[in-house]
């Protein structure tokens, strides 16, 4: 498609809208991962200090 | 008088005894002025030994090669701006001191500058001549050294006094001094190119000299925050 | 109106509404880069000068733009937090910076790639935006390297703050000094990168995606720092209650 060609330079244009696509995708994971990571830490570290009390 | 009765030093007196303090201490141990000249000439001298020592290359690189040699070499001496102090107490001393912090921190740094920023344009034409560098160039090479220098010693005791105390201090205090030093360098290095290619080269030396006048107001004061901070 | 400000500055406050405004940032920002890349990369002219290279732009300056916001961003919070002392501040330069860093990388990915084929080279060291924009990216390592480097949070907080605050002062200086240098060393036409004056076609998917990368910054900020909030608080009695709570959140 010619679209997709970008005039010959599709390569360049692709890889940088795919590099911003990874960049958000990557973001947007790493802030979940570490808020349910931060989150569960502190929930076991309160859950097993209930426990002892 | 008792020591109550005694008026607090002038803001003259402390500032000269801080400086004077330290130029006594570099006085007794040399190598810590001699150090970082003996490395501002080595790597003037690596870059022929890699690049090649003809003339071309030389006058073409000598502004850039010992611009950058020098900054490195402010860079070492600067790791020891506030350490021995706080190794040993005084840092803290100072900190309670009524003499304004900002003063105290700029006495330390007009002495790490004469100790520093000084020698390295006292040598410098020494090793610009070995670069071929022409006797007006040189003399614009001691000016932008000089008014660079002065501002490398002030940007460079904001890092210092952020990262004293901290074990792996020496790379991070590199790492936060080199973005902040690109102005200078840009301007001094290139300034003295300028003179070399016989062009009007005044704008770099007013930039220069505004830059240091800046940095001469204002860093003290951020020097005084970071040192309070660091030492909590 | 103060109260709604000391409010926010409440850490469980901040906690329980961040979550709000973080969707509420998120999902028109989607919507604004979806039509922005759309018609970006199929709706607006090509560029006679450049072709169709010219639409990195739709994701090189939002990139760059945000590189330098987010760094503005670090040290105005800086300054509050060690002016009025609001933990909260900290919070969010903490989780401002590695945003920062990403966009500033990006921005330099994507302005090396238009380079090659606009100039025939990878790097060119004479363009003083992508230089200023590699010198943003050292300040940003800075940043985060002492931030890494002090184990106590608050003294942390207060040197990256004084950091911060000395850094913009110097990324401006920064910025001119390389444009001076880059007109002394130009040795071939550098082109500007956004050509003649824009025609509406080209420039509305730009505006578009700089307004909706912004709010997706703005949304991941929040969570990030709702999450540095999380990890500060963690012996705190709100973040316990919370945790003990029945209803079991995340």
């Amino acid at each position: 498609m010619e679209s997709l060609a970008m005039g010959g330079y599709g390569a360049y244009v692709w890889t940088c809208f795919g590099l911003a696509a990874a960049v958000l995708i990557i973001n947007e994971w790493r802030v979940r991962a570490r808020q349910s990571a931060v989150y569960k830490e502190i929930e076991v570290r309160i859950k097993a200090l209930e426990e002892s009390a | 008088m008792t020591d109550r009765e005694r008026p607090m030093p002038s803001l003259l007196d402390g500032l000269i005894a801080v400086a004077r303090r330290d130029l006594l201490l570099a006085w007794k141990r040399p190598g810590d002025v001699l150090n970082p000249l003996f490395f501002f000439a080595m790597v003037c001298t690596l870059f022929p030994l890699a690049v090649g020592p003809s003339a071309e290359q030389l006058t073409f690189s000598g502004p850039g090669v010992l611009w950058v040699a020098a900054l490195l070499a402010m860079l070492i001496s600067l790791n020891s701006l506030f350490i021995s102090d706080f190794d040993d107490g005084s840092l803290e001393q100072l900190l309670v001191s009524p003499q304004p912090l900002p003063l105290v921190g700029l006495g330390k740094t007009i002495s790490h500058w004469l100790t520093s920023g000084l020698p390295l344009v006292l040598v410098s034409p020494i090793v610009a001549i070995t670069y071929r560098m022409q006797g007006d160039v040189v003399l614009v090479l001691m000016l932008t050294l000089t008014l660079g220098t002065i501002s490398l010693s002030l940007l460079g005791s904001i890092g210092a006094a952020l990262t004293v105390g901290l074990h792996r201090g020496t790379a991070l205090l590199s790492l936060l001094i080199l973005p902040l030093s690109m102005p200078v360098l840009i301007i001094g290095a290139n300034t003295v190119s300028l003179a070399a290619g016989n062009e009007t080269y005044s704008a770099g030396i007013w930039a220069l000299s505004a830059y240091a006048v800046g940095t001469l107001s204002l860093a003290p004061y951020a020097t005084a925050a970071a040192l309070r901070i660091s030492n909590e | 109106m103060w109260k709604w400000f000391h409010q926010l500055a409440s850490p469980p406050h901040f906690y329980r509404i961040a979550p709000i405004f973080s969707a509420v940032l998120l999902l028109p920002g989607l919507a604004l880069i979806a039509y922005g890349v759309y018609s970006g990369l199929f709706l607006a002219p090509m560029d006679y000068q450049q072709g169709d290279a010219f639409r990195i732009i739709y994701i090189h300056v939002p990139s760059a733009y945000l590189s330098m916001m987010a760094y503005m961003i670090m040290a105005v919070a800086g300054g509050i937090g060690l002016i009025w002392r609001m933990k909260l501040a900290h919070a969010v330069a903490a989780s401002a910076a590695p945003l920062g860093a990403w966009f500033t990388f990006l921005a330099l990915a994507t302005g090396s790639i238009w380079g090659r084929p606009m100039w025939g080279t990878w790097w060119e060291w004479a363009d003083p935006r992508m230089m200023s924009e590699l010198i943003l990216l050292f300040f940003y390592f800075g940043y985060m390297a002492l931030r890494g480097a002090i184990d106590d949070t608050a003294k942390a907080d207060k040197a990256a703050a004084v950091l911060a605050l000395v850094g913009v002062v110097n990324v401006i200086i920064v910025h001119y000094s390389v444009e001076w240098w880059s007109s002394l060393h130009q040795g071939q036409t550098i082109m500007a990168k956004d050509g003649p004056a824009m025609d509406p076609a080209m420039l509305y998917p730009l505006l578009a995606n700089i307004f909706g990368f912004t709010l997706l910054f703005g949304s991941l900020l929040l969570r990030r720092t709702r999450t540095e909030v999380l990890f500060r608080e963690r012996r705190t009695r709100w973040v316990k209650e919370m945790i003990l709570a029945p209803e079991g959140q995340s």
